[in-house]
């Protein structure tokens, strides 16, 4: 699955859902993440408003983002940072690069970034001599499997703690081979002593941000691990690396935005360790990086602001939508061959890295509405996924007989209650039909079940 | 590299339009200046008894534990009881800042006492609290020079010294406090529970990277 792709969706669902190990793993999803989360919002009576109030506060920054960039900017310079305006990812990878050779860097330590898988920095970074290490222990788990992350918060998700175990008899080649490995506790120990000597080694610590605030030109991230703040905390240069999409007007703004995202990400009240960081180290700190940097990203961001992908940009990256996606559920973050999987991904992943490499993800959908209702940001991911397919259809990438397929299907999408059978008999029609013609393989949908029938008769 | 004007176009023509004008500018900059909140939780409310109630029932919720101290002269002998309780080294790395570090140790010969930021061999600390939220059980901790940011994050077992005073209703209430205090210091912790861990098969497991043990001494007086 390590080299799934995302023109590949549907081959890449069938391997999913043929794989005891990783249906196993999913199976946590929908338990840890889908419960904890229902108790959470449940437990808060003002959820909903905070909810609503949270969607004002990214609409109202969002469609003024050039004066909230600009303000940020200037209070990182203010606090001393550095602002890094990046139009792409080489821009962006380019930035960190000499930020990092001027800082003499051999380890660069790695907070949870999306970005950063996003713009591939880690396989940059190796090419240039420099060793960067994830330190978010899921994050961990897959850089030493050579793996994308399968979930935006639980990275690993897909993976068993044998399998964790094998990796780390692979990577720790200095301890005792017989060493007993059973349990995640053993497993975290090891983790943890590892890491440490990382910590306290890197010379650059390069972490994500969850809110950019305007106010105070403050860069606010949340783990449950720490390994955020050892990675901020430690090395001589911090490098926030981020989407121009994270701004928030104020610290009362970022307030009302945390109370709903610990609680639609793991259920919990509040991460473990929420932190605010102003620019570097301070006259008398005796501790802190020397320099603060931020990467701000653009890399396809404002161009989604022009149109009905706006809504998107509200993303805080909880994971609900992930968690509450029978098709996520069903086979997983791997099968979207993409770094942003599940609803979210499919919206975004056109847009940041183009729609034909990208375009059987908006299919990966059965249009049943539970990422809507579930996203604490109110993003219309049904909406948005149909937005897609009907530009797939315009830009007539598809073949001729798929082009077909997808007009009947774009009509009965519309129509939830005709469009599981009327897909179903659609789907075994096409499926004969295509081979017929000898064109099976260019065939997205039809291969003679639908999704949803995949899916009911997953193992 | 650093395109600023070329990267705010990109948003303007987005947007459909140019630069603001001087008057929206100054709306935005109210809105800013403003600070208005969103909602607060009702539970983020009431009299203090009760946000000290809250404030412990959360944390202990969270994972920390908390122990009520009549008076700071009781700090070192409640530190000495922990450390020996949860067989911790008697080794204890203390805050510069007076709150901690002036605390009366030499009733304590058995603890090795020492003053500065975290060390990779510093088993324990003991850092003085800005704040605590009642409605998260969360401690809100400052950077400074008496307050080094690695004590929070390196030592097995944290120890935070909080005034029941100093604990407040919501998150806002700190931001209020710290403009009050000026420019905002270059880290604001806030911290809920110890660190912790679901990364492998979902099981969660605490003392991941940060401490393994968090506990709170709330000071009464
Ligand atoms: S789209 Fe909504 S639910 Fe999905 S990750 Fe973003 S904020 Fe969370």
């Amino acid at each position: 699955m390590a080299h799934a792709h995302s023109s590949n969706f549907e081959a890449n669902a069938r391997a999913a859902l043929a794989d005891a190990q990783l249906q196993r793993a999913l199976g946590h999803v929908r338990v840890n993440f889908v419960e904890r989360r229902a108790a959470a919002a449940a437990r808060l009576p003002e959820f909903e408003r905070l909810r609503d109030r949270a969607v004002a506060i990214k609409d109202h920054t969002l469609a003024h983002l050039d004066y909230y960039l600009e303000r940020f900017a200037d209070e990182v310079g203010a606090a001393g940072g550095t602002v890094h305006w990046c139009a792409d990812a080489a821009e962006a990878r380019a930035a960190i690069l000499a930020i990092c050779r001027k800082a003499g860097a051999r380890t660069v330590t790695k907070g949870k970034s999306m970005v950063g898988e996003e713009i591939a920095i880690n396989a940059h970074l190796e090419a240039n001599g420099i060793e960067p290490v994830e330190t978010d222990l899921g994050e961990y788990i897959i850089q030493l499997r050579k793996e994308p992350p399968s979930h935006l918060i639980a990275p690993a998700i897909h993976v068993s703690k044998e399998q964790v175990a094998d990796a780390f008899r692979a990577a720790h080649r200095n301890l005792d081979p017989a060493r007993p490995l059973g349990e995640p506790a053993a497993l975290l120990a090891e983790a943890r002593a590892a890491l440490r000597g990382k910590f306290l080694a890197a010379d650059v610590g390069i972490t994500g941000a969850n809110f950019l605030v305007a106010e105070t030109g403050s860069a606010i991230i949340v783990t449950n691990e720490g390994n955020g703040d050892l990675t901020q905390t430690l090395p001589k240069a911090h490098i926030v690396l981020t989407g121009i999409e994270k701004l928030v007007p104020t610290l009362e703004d970022a307030a009302t935005l945390l109370r709903v995202l610990a609680r639609s990400a793991t259920g919990q009240e509040f991460s473990v360790y929420t932190t605010v960081a102003t620019g570097p180290r301070r006259a008398g700190d005796l501790d802190g990086p020397g320099e603060f940097h931020v990467i701000l990203l653009d890399n396809g961001r404002s161009a989604m602001l022009a149109g009905n992908l706006r809504d998107a940009l509200r993303c805080i990256r909880c994971g609900a939508c992930l968690n509450h996606c029978p098709v996520y559920q069903a086979v997983g973050g791997h099968a979207y061959g993409a770094v942003y999987s599940g609803p979210i991904g499919a919206v975004i992943t056109p847009a940041l890295h183009g729609l034909a490499g990208a375009r059987h993800l908006p299919n990966a959908s059965t249009f049943c509405g539970r990422c809507e209702e579930v996203c604490p940001m109110r993003i219309p991911l049904p909406r948005l996924l149909r937005h897609w397919r009907e530009a797939e259809f315009e830009r007539h990438l598809q073949p001729a007989v798929s082009r077909a397929a997808l007009a009947a299907w774009a009509f009965l999408a519309r129509r939830p209650r005709i469009y599981g059978p009327a897909a179903a008999l659609a789907a075994a029609v096409l499926s004969r039909l295509g081979r017929r013609h000898g064109r099976l393989g260019s065939l997205p949908a039809p291969a003679g079940a639908t999704f949803q029938q995949m899916w009911r008769r997953r193992p | 590299m650093s395109d600023r004007a070329g990267l705010l176009s990109a948003v303007r023509r987005a947007l459909g339009r140019g630069e603001l004008g001087v008057d929206e500018r100054r709306e935005l900059d109210a809105r800013i200046a403003s600070a208005e909140s969103g909602p607060i939780p009702t539970r983020a409310q009431g009299e203090r008894r009760e946000l000290i109630d809250r404030f412990i029932a959360m944390a202990e919720e969270a994972s920390a534990t908390v122990r009520r101290v009549a008076a700071p002269g009781e700090v070192p002998a409640a530190v000495g009881d922990y450390l020996a309780a949860h067989n911790l080294p008697s080794r204890l790395r203390v805050a510069p800042d007076p709150a901690v570090a002036d605390l009366p140790w030499r009733g304590q010969p058995m603890i090795d006492i020492s003053v500065g930021a975290a060390r990779a061999e510093d088993s324990a600390s003991l850092t003085p609290a800005l704040a605590g939220v009642a409605e998260t059980g969360t401690l809100a901790l400052v950077s400074g020079p008496g307050t080094p940011t690695t004590l929070n994050l390196l030592p097995d077992a944290h120890i935070v010294l909080l005034r029941a005073g100093d604990i407040v209703g919501s998150l806002e209430e700190v931001w209020t406090r710290l403009r009050r205090l000026g420019a905002l210091p270059r880290t604001v912790n806030f911290i809920t529970g110890p660190s912790r861990s679901a990364d492998i098969e979902q099981t969660l497991q605490m003392g991941a990277h940060g401490p393994r043990r968090l506990h709170i001494l709330l000071i009464d007086e």
